[in-house]
Formats: C-alpha cells, sequence, structure tokens
C-alpha cells in the first residue's frame, strides 16, 4: 500500500464521515435511505402518487366534463392518435362514422380518414374550480380559480375525442376513469383510517393490559377472521334500502370493507408492544419515572410508525378490490356514483364485453394501483426496520 | 395436547356461535322480509283484492310475526335437533335439499385450490429462496404478485370473454350436460373434477403469491442458520440436505395458512361462480340475498363458515402434532 499519512487520514475522515452521518440520522433519515434503495418500491410509489394526483385534479386530467355524453356515440371504439400527419408535426384524432347493421340495427362504428380532428395539450374545454371552493368554511372556501384549461383535447372542444371509446351512453370511458379515481382511491383511505383506529386501540390495549383483555380481543379478532367476510358482506350491502344518498352509501361501503382488515394491524400493534414492553429502552424510561401515557405515546408508538405505514400500505389494495367487487356486483356504489367496481358493470354480459372489449379499461386501473400499492409496501416493509 | 385440543375446540364451539348469531342479525337487516316482497309482486301482477289481514296471516304461518329472538332459537334449534335449515320461499323446497345439491361443489373447489396453491408455491418458494435474486426469482415474484392483483372477478371475466370469442362455450360450466341433473354418483364427480380446473385456477392464483412470499422468507431465514453450515461441512450434498432440514423447518406456514386461506378461498369461489354463472352456492346465496330468501342465505353462510372454522382448527390441530413448540407452550 503506497498511500501516505495524509491520504490516508483523508479516506479514514472520509469513513468516519460517512460513520457519523450514519449514526446521528434519525430513523426516518435510515428508513428512507433503506427505502431508496429499493428500485420498484421506487417506482411504485411514484404510480401511487400520479394516481392520487389525478384523482385530485380529475377536471383537469379529464378531457371531458364529469357528465358529458353525446348521444350519437354509444359504444364509440377507442380513436388513436397520430402525432404526424404527412410528415408534419400535428397530433390529431380521427372522425368516426358509423352505417347500420342491415340485420340487427346497431351502429357499426368506422373510422373516417378523411375527417382529421386536431387535438393540442392543454386544450381549451368546459370551466372547473381549482381550489378550496368545496370546503364548508367561510373565506377558505373564496380560496380558487378558475379555468378552463384541460391536459388533453380537442382544439375545437364540440368535436368529439373518445381516446378510450365511449360507453352505452356515450360517455368518454377514459374521462370517467380519471373522475372514478376519486371514489376508488379514497375509499380504500377513508378505509385505512377506519381500521388504523380500531387496530391500534384494540391491538394496543390488548398488548399493554394482557390478562383477560388480550384473551378476549384475541378471541374477537380470530372470529372476524375467520368469517369468510364475503357473503357477510353482500348480506350487508344487500341491505341498504335504494332511497339513502350516495354519500351515506358510501360511508358505510367503507365501513364493510374495513371491518374485516383491521384485524391485521391489530396484531402487528400486539405484538409490538408486547415485545417493546420487555426493552430495555422502555424499562430506562420507566425507571426515570416517566408515566404510561408518555412511554406509550413518546417511546413505545414512534418505534414502530413504519410498521404501520407498511400495514396500512399492504391492505389498501385490498380495499380497492373490496369496493370493485362489491360494485361490479351492483352491491357497492350506484350511479350517479362512478368507480371503477361501476365502471365495470357493464362489462357483467359476456356478449356486450365482446363487442366492446374497450369497457374493460377500468380493470387496467385497478390492476395498476393494486400491484403499485402492493411492491410500495413491500418496499416500505423491508425498510420498516432500519436497524 | 388433549388439553389443548379440548381449548381449540371450546374455542371452535363458541366461534361457530357467534357466528350462527352475526348471520340472523345480518340476514333480517334488509328493511321489510319476503312476505312484503310476496305481496307487492302479487299486487303487481294485478291481485289488488287481497283480504286484509293477507299479510298477517301468512306472516303468523311462517313465524315471521314472532320476535327476532325466538325466531333464531327455533332456528337453531331445527337445525341442531332435526337438521333442517328451513324452507326456501324462492324455490319452494326445504334449505336443506339445495344446500345438499350445491354445496359439494363449493367444497370441492375450495379443497381443489388449497392443493393448487401448494403444488405451485412450494416449489417456486423453495426455488426462489435457494436461487434468491435470480432471475426466475425475480419472475416468480412478479406472476405471483400480478396474480394477487388480478381481482379474481376480473379474471373470471377475461377467461369468459377469452371462451367466448376464441372457443366454443363448453369450457363455462361444471357439468357436462347429461350430468347436470343427474344425482350424485363417482361419475358424475369424476366429471366435476374435469371441469374445475377454470375456477381452480382463477381462485388459486390469488392466493399463491402470498404463500410463495412467506415459504421464501421461512425459507431464506432458516438457510441462514449454523445447523446449515454444520451440515455442509460434514459433507451432506445440497439437495439432502435442503430437504431434510430447512424445508421442514420452513413448512409450518403452509399448514398454518390454511386457517387464513380458507375464508378467502370461499369468498373467491363465491364471486367466481356468481361472475360464472357455476351451479354452485354462489348464485344461489346472491340471489337468495337479493329477494330475502333468508331461511337459504342463513343456512348456506352458516355452513361455509363453520366449515372455515372446522378448517382452522385443524390446521391447528397438525400444527400442534408437528411442531412441539406450540403444543407444550
Amino acid at each position: 500500500m503506497d498511500m501516505t499519512v495524509h491520504e490516508q487520514a483523508v479516506v479514514l475522515g472520509m469513513h468516519e464521515e460517512s460513520e457519523l452521518k450514519l449514526e446521528v440520522a434519525t430513523q426516518w433519515q435510515l428508513t428512507w435511505w433503506k427505502f431508496r434503495k429499493h428500485k420498484l418500491a421506487m417506482f411504485s410509489g411514484g404510480v401511487v402518487i400520479f394516481f392520487y394526483l389525478v384523482a385530485i385534479f380529475a377536471e383537469f386530467f379529464a378531457p371531458w366534463e364529469r357528465t358529458q355524453y353525446i348521444a350519437e356515440y354509444v359504444y364509440a371504439p377507442p380513436q388513436p392518435v397520430h402525432l404526424f400527419d404527412d410528415g408534419k408535426w400535428s397530433p390529431h384524432v380521427k372522425g368516426l362514422t358509423f352505417e347500420r347493421d342491415p340485420d340487427s340495427f346497431k351502429k357499426i362504428w368506422k373510422i373516417d380518414d378523411e375527417n382529421k380532428i386536431p387535438i393540442t395539450l392543454f386544450a381549451k374545454g368546459a370551466e372547473y374550480k381549482v381550489g378550496l371552493h368545496w370546503m364548508p368554511v367561510p373565506y377558505l372556501n373564496d380560496l380558487y380559480f378558475t379555468t378552463s384549461r384541460h391536459l388533453i383535447g380537442a382544439k375545437d372542444p364540440t368535436q368529439p375525442m373518445y381516446l378510450m371509446g365511449a360507453d352505452k351512453s356515450g360517455r368518454d370511458i377514459l374521462t370517467r376513469l380519471i373522475y372514478s379515481t376519486r371514489i376508488s382511491l379514497s375509499v380504500g383511505l377513508v378505509g385505512v383510517g377506519v381500521s388504523l383506529m380500531l387496530g391500534i386501540t384494540l391491538g394496543g390495549l390488548s398488548g399493554l393490559v394482557g390478562g383477560w383483555v388480550d384473551n378476549v380481543i384475541q378471541r374477537l379478532i380470530e372470529i372476524v377472521m375467520s368469517v369468510p367476510d364475503l357473503p357477510i358482506m353482500l348480506a350487508i350491502a344487500a341491505s341498504v334500502p335504494l332511497d339513502w344518498s350516495v354519500i351515506k352509501v358510501y360511508f358505510l361501503i367503507t365501513l364493510v370493507i374495513a371491518l374485516r382488515s383491521w384485524t391485521g394491524l391489530a396484531r402487528v400493534v400486539r405484538s409490538k408492544f408486547l415485545s417493546l414492553r420487555e426493552d430495555d429502552f422502555i424499562l430506562a424510561a420507566k425507571l426515570d419515572g416517566a408515566p404510561q401515557s408518555r412511554l406509550i405515546f413518546r417511546h413505545m408508538l414512534p418505534s414502530f410508525y413504519s410498521h404501520i405505514i407498511a400495514s396500512l400500505t399492504l391492505a389498501l389494495p385490498g380495499m380497492i378490490l373490496g369496493e370493485t367487487a362489491l360494485s361490479f356486483l351492483g352491491l357497492g356504489l350506484r350511479a350517479p356514483a362512478v368507480s371503477w367496481g361501476v365502471m365495470l358493470q357493464e362489462t357483467q354480459k359476456v356478449a356486450v364485453l365482446a363487442l366492446y372489449p374497450w369497457l374493460l379499461w377500468p380493470a387496467a386501473a385497478v390492476i395498476t394501483i393494486v400491484l403499485a400499492f402492493n411492491f410500495l409496501g413491500d418496499g416500505l416493509r423491508d425498510a420498516a426496520d432500519p436497524y | 395436547m388433549w388439553q389443548y385440543i379440548l381449548r381449540r375446540f371450546t374455542y371452535m364451539i363458541f366461534t361457530v356461535w357467534i357466528i350462527s348469531l352475526i348471520t340472523f342479525a345480518v340476514i333480517q337487516l334488509p328493511p321489510g322480509d319476503y312476505v312484503s316482497t310476496m305481496v307487492s309482486q302479487m299486487i303487481n301482477s294485478g291481485m289488488d283484492e287481497l283480504p286484509p289481514d293477507f299479510e298477517q296471516e301468512v306472516r303468523a304461518q311462517y313465524g315471521l310475526d314472532q320476535p327476532i329472538y325466538v325466531q333464531y332459537y327455533k332456528w337453531m334449534r331445527n337445525i341442531i335437533r332435526d337438521g333442517e335449515f328451513g324452507y326456501s320461499w324462492i324455490y319452494r323446497r326445504d334449505a336443506k335439499d339445495i344446500m345438499v345439491e350445491r354445496l359439494p361443489a363449493s367444497f370441492a373447489i375450495s379443497a381443489f385450490s388449497v392443493l393448487f396453491i401448494w403444488m405451485i408455491a412450494l416449489p417456486i418458494g423453495i426455488y426462489s429462496a435457494v436461487k434468491q435474486y435470480s432471475l426466475a426469482d425475480y419472475t416468480f415474484t412478479l406472476i405471483g404478485f400480478i396474480g394477487l392483483a388480478v381481482p379474481n372477478f376480473l379474471f373470471a371475466l377475461i377467461l369468459l370473454f377469452i371462451s367466448y370469442k376464441y372457443m366454443d362455450q363448453a369450457m363455462i360450466g361444471l357439468y357436462s350436460q347429461k350430468y347436470e341433473t343427474a344425482p350424485w354418483s363417482l361419475a358424475k364427480f369424476w366429471d366435476l373434477v374435469k371441469h374445475l380446473w377454470i375456477p381452480v385456477v382463477i381462485i388459486g392464483t390469488s392466493g399463491t403469491a402470498g404463500l410463495i412470499r412467506t415459504m421464501r422468507a421461512n425459507l431464506l431465514d432458516e438457510l441462514n442458520k449454523p445447523y446449515v453450515d454444520t451440515a455442509r461441512s460434514k459433507g451432506l450434498s445440497e439437495t439432502t440436505l435442503l430437504w431434510r432440514y430447512p424445508v421442514r423447518h420452513a413448512l409450518n406456514p403452509f399448514i398454518s395458512t390454511i386457517g387464513w386461506i380458507l375464508p378467502s378461498l370461499i369468498a373467491g369461489e363465491l364471486i367466481v361462480s356468481i361472475v360464472l354463472n357455476l351451479p354452485t352456492s354462489g348464485p344461489v346465496i346472491f340471489n337468495s340475498l337479493m329477494d330475502q330468501d333468508m331461511y337459504v342465505a342463513a343456512g348456506f353462510i352458516l355452513i361455509l363458515s363453520t366449515l372455515t372454522v372446522l378448517g382452522t382448527f385443524i390446521s391447528d390441530l397438525m400444527l400442534a402434532l408437528l411442531d412441539p413448540r406450540i403444543r407444550l407452550s
């Protein structure tokens, strides 16, 4: 090793510096560094963020208005985007014409090569508000602005542009798909909130108090876990009166879905509390005279926040799938609410699906987000314990 | 050991009792009952001259005018004493007969799904652990995750779509035509097995991913333990080494997962049979819930739940037999 003393010192110094950095890093920093290495999880995190952005700014991403339709264009096929026209940059879609099938009187759509509908990014369309206008709080709800720009659209907004085809009433599938992310994704969040409360309370009680309380809660969890949830969910969902408002149905369905997923979290919380009770740093805090509440909220809970976040992320896809399945069967949300499951209801008849396969697009959204949540949760779980 | 079995058994009975309570309560939730549905149907079909106390009389005849706990007591008493599950108003038959007709296929689907999941997950889990981070490991993991992410009903829908578009319809259904209405026989059962693979594959794929992950993780833990090094240094061949010690250790989740896999298998079976319209319990439960045919719905849910709990109980026992640490603690 031909290394001067100086060089050695530099290497050592750097080494010490990085080690020092590692030593003073907080738990969250360590978790983040570990998570960052998991490329697939990072990518999936990006996908999840993108989906939620679409849900929040649905008005901007959707080319059409939420309830807009063109009655003529029933089951119009998707119009592919062409970027060039005669070798020149001119993004457009081609118009559609139809003729009647002489036997069934069904519309047979054809792409009209002559009719080019120019499209553009940030196209002008229907006006909408961005901001806090929906908040029922005075003054705060004045904080918004009005715009009519949409991410993509036809230069002339009266021209049809069905990038993913149309449904049975001539509505744009892409627009409905974008608006339904709101319900489909928020069902998961609300459900996770409910199961978080149940899971932490019951799991915490079980792990901290122990004894017969623990026993009762453990039996309860076992019962909930061994009941095949779908029939019970179907029974509850079937009992929703037809005159209930969309909001009421929404919360009931979310609650029903959440009721089956809190058990896993409760188990994690319980086992964490059980093992932490015996840990040295808890004993030290106890000997320092910290009261029970401080022990729990300052020392125990923060040491496994990351585990909770990971289990919640892994619980989300189940909830999204639950809502989709219930709505698909016609027992979940109903029109005018629109979620991926509600959209997929149209595909129940296989003859319809065979004629108009683009009705299956919501399925792609479901699969993508469920995969993304699974990979993200996997990465979070691996990173949850950085020590 | 006997004490352990007795304790688990008591829990099981208790769980089943709670489930029967929940089931009965949930079935009663919808406003109105079958009689009100029936009366509105009769009025719709043109019978406007119903005797004034007709509704009350029908209700009294079926015992629907009694308080719910009396109805529950009678329902339970008839099940335990006579094995009678009540009467189906829609099918105009005993609920028990419908269950005898429909449930065997449901069980067969669930049982074969467990076998399918094991057959897929065991070799892949072992392979993924031994060849960690290899291309095959990543591929299997990805396929497993896709199986997890595609909801059962969508998978069923896509298969239905493919079979509708590119094949003849014969692929869907559980029996060949000549067995459809035939009584149960060995030949009918064999015919069922031949048709079973579609729902089994659909339901099974959603469960394999989880089990592959558990198997892989458990085996990885075992492979890093010192006893593996010891065995290797003593000159044991890799195959013998792998199968004799770590795999046997890592097998526990296969037994214990039956418990938590069963409810999701039952749920999967229900929704897949609704989509594919298979002659199993799924469509019957769905229709009876929609039309408030309460004894049919309650009977099916109760039996399916009881069998799930029984499955968990058996898997607990097997686990205790296999693993003395559980038995003795």
